[in-house]
């Protein structure tokens, strides 16, 4: 098992997500300054040694405002991650084990979902709900969910044939017996795989929803925002757009490697395919 | 096989219906009131009173849904509350900018992948093979709209080789439409001038669209690639003396490409979702920034208008996938 984590891009990513998390959880202690503070006098300073990523149009320093937007982004990606699953698994689960008209009704429920890019879904949901940091998380998980549901199923139809399950059965096992013992632990490892390789995606789609201008709303600190707000800027105050933008690649970066180690980890039949 | 993509065709059509009613049933939800927010804090409230007698507003929101039904089947999408225009009118306007720029990306990315994915695949193992995998890593780790802040920041502002936002110079005039295409329609101008700076300006919105795909593209090609190479016949083809390049491009790639046309298929009805970024950074005339605009300005005929069509595209390109996969693959038996 400790043979995944000595490949050195697992391990990078261990360390870039283990870094988010230790600067989300000590933000207050280790950014230079309040990210929503204002001063107009010393409005888009290149950057220096005071403000190492430079000030944005209302003097805000950026590195704090990187610094506490890894708290919006982790609460973001895990808050839609938990959402999705919790309602994609057990509609899968329900729908794989039950067949029959259920099945049926839940995978056209799907179709309708998938048939929508996932970001435009997002979108209009988040207008629709008026924008927000919580309907961002609304909005993805909402469109989100169907791929889960439709894991959860396709697992549940191949355990349900599994002679232990026909054994718990045979013992007389109730149905919500069978699926919590017997059916959802199974469930549960190519969920977390899934997860972990959509974790990066889902903070892109939130980025891109602050950046449209239809997710979190200024003056939080959500990188895609920082982004927006610097757009104008681009061709003399590079540093505005440009720093919040490296921010979410590195992160982004950091889940993908990782996602892969975990996938390498639970699922060794797939490893190294697909790269 | 008929009765395959019967079945099929009608399952896309089922979902299409679904979207549309949670598009119109979510744009209903929306709290502002639209009609409020075009005329104004000091519009007469009798006035918005009317306004919203004439565009059926003050209906219930099933009754609503069913006359939307209704006109759709006659091929009318409502009228813009911004551009106070026939919805199909816009879309019909803003459509060709946007398959344009797709059709630019999806060659990018292919040409791109393909090469960067062969590439690799016969360098396996090799320093080449790392510094590809580790870039597209990174690659699908930065957002579309922020690559192309930097390329324009890069290309545009600082060493000025490539044009800004936008399809045209200000100070071009745009070729008669005829098929909506600008670049085509310069052809059929003779507007060569024209031509060449359509196509400077489609470069840099088309790497950047493109480049999800071509990371995509060159890592589906590699792998697919990597398990043909290590056939027996790909041997017998060596021993036999054939060249090396005859073996890749024959005998190998032939045989690797199923999944590749896959991904290629997904990946341009993907393309529409990075195409909202990417229009709005690049000031692109397109239905990507038409819907985003819509949305912001809460303009439900639009907004659904937008997203019906986008629906139907990316439903028309997974349909396409499915059935190429059929075509290609005769060991794959429909039910």
């Amino acid at each position: 098992m400790w043979r995944s984590f000595r490949n050195p891009l697992t391990l990078a990513g261990i360390l870039i997500i283990g870094a988010l998390v230790g600067i989300a959880l000590v933000a207050p202690l280790i950014a230079p300054a309040d990210p929503t503070r204002t001063n107009l006098e010393i409005r888009f300073d290149p950057p220096t040694r005071a403000h190492p990523f430079g000030t944005d149009q209302l003097g805000r320093d950026i590195l704090s405002r990187v610094i506490y937007g890894t708290r919006v982004s982790l609460r973001i990606a895990i808050l839609a991650a938990v959402i999705a699953t919790t309602i994609g698994a057990p509609l899968g689960i329900i729908s794989g084990y039950f067949r029959g008209r259920v099945d049926d009704f839940l995978m056209r429920l799907t179709d309708m979902f998938m048939a929508f890019p996932r970001l435009i879904l997002a979108m209009a949901i988040a207008a629709a709900l008026r924008p927000s940091l919580e309907n961002v998380i609304i909005a993805i998980s909402i469109a989100a969910w169907p791929a889960y549901a439709r894991l959860a199923r396709s697992v549940t139809l191949a355990l349900r044939e599994e002679t232990f399950v026909e054994a718990a059965r045979a013992l007389g096992a109730g149905s919500p017996r069978i699926l919590t013992r017997h059916v959802l632990p199974g469930v549960l490892s190519p969920m977390v795989i899934q997860i972990s390789l959509d974790m990066g995606g889902i903070i892109l789609t939130a980025a891109g929803l602050g950046f449209i201008g239809v997710g979190a709303q200024p003056p939080t600190p959500e990188w895609g925002v920082m982004i927006a707000e610097g757009r104008n800027y681009i061709t003399q105050q590079w540093w505005v757009s440009t720093f919040p933008g490296i921010a979410i690649a590195l992160v982004v970066f950091g889940f993908n490697l990782l996602g892969d180690g975990i996938r390498d980890l639970l699922d060794p039949r797939l490893r190294g395919r697909g790269r | 096989m008929w009765a395959y993509l019967v079945r099929r065709a009608l399952l896309s059509g089922l979902a299409i219906f679904g979207v549309l009613v949670i598009v119109f049933f979510l744009s209903h939800i929306i709290p502002g009131d639209p009609v409020a927010a075009i005329l104004g804090p000091q519009a007469p409230h009798d006035l918005i009173e009317d306004i919203r007698r004439r565009w059926g507003l003050d209906r219930p929101v099933h009754e609503q849904f069913v006359r939307f039904v209704g006109r759709l089947v006659r091929g009318d999408l409502g009228t813009s509350i911004a551009t106070h225009r026939p919805v199909v009118q816009d879309l019909r306007e803003f459509f060709p900018a946007t398959i344009e720029l797709a059709t630019a990306a999806i060659l990018v990315g292919v040409a791109a992948g393909l090469s960067v994915g062969i590439t690799s695949a016969v360098a396996h193992g090799r320093w080449i093979d790392h510094v590809v995998r580790f870039f597209s890593l990174i690659g699908l780790s930065m957002p579309v709209f922020w690559l192309g802040l930097i390329l324009l920041f890069i290309f545009y502002s600082r060493l000025g080789i490539l044009p800004g936002p936008g399809q045209l110079d200000i100070f071009l005039s745009r070729p008669p439409a005829v098929t909506g295409l600008i670049t085509i329609d310069a052809l059929i101008a003779r507007d060569f001038s024209a031509l060449r700076n359509a196509l400077s300006h489609m470069i840099l919105p088309a790497v950047v669209l493109g480049s999800h795909a071509l990371v995509g593209i060159a890592r589906i090609t590699r792998a697919s690639m990597l398990e043909v190479l290590g056939q027996d016949y790909i041997k017998v083809a060596r021993a036999k003396g054939l060249a090396e390049r005859t073996v890749i491009l024959r005998h190998a790639l032939k045989n690797a490409f199923l999944p590749i046309i896959t991904v290629i298929g997904i990946y341009y009805g993907g393309l529409l979702e990075g195409a909202v970024l990417t229009e709005t950074v690049f000031g692109w005339p397109g239905v990507g920034r038409y819907a985003t605009s819509a949305i912001l300005s809460q303009d439900f005929a639009a907004i659904m208008g937008a997203t019906l069509l986008i629906a139907l595209v990316f439903s028309l390109a997974n349909l396409a996938v499915d059935l190429a996969y059929g075509i290609l693959n005769p060991k794959i038996r429909y039910e």
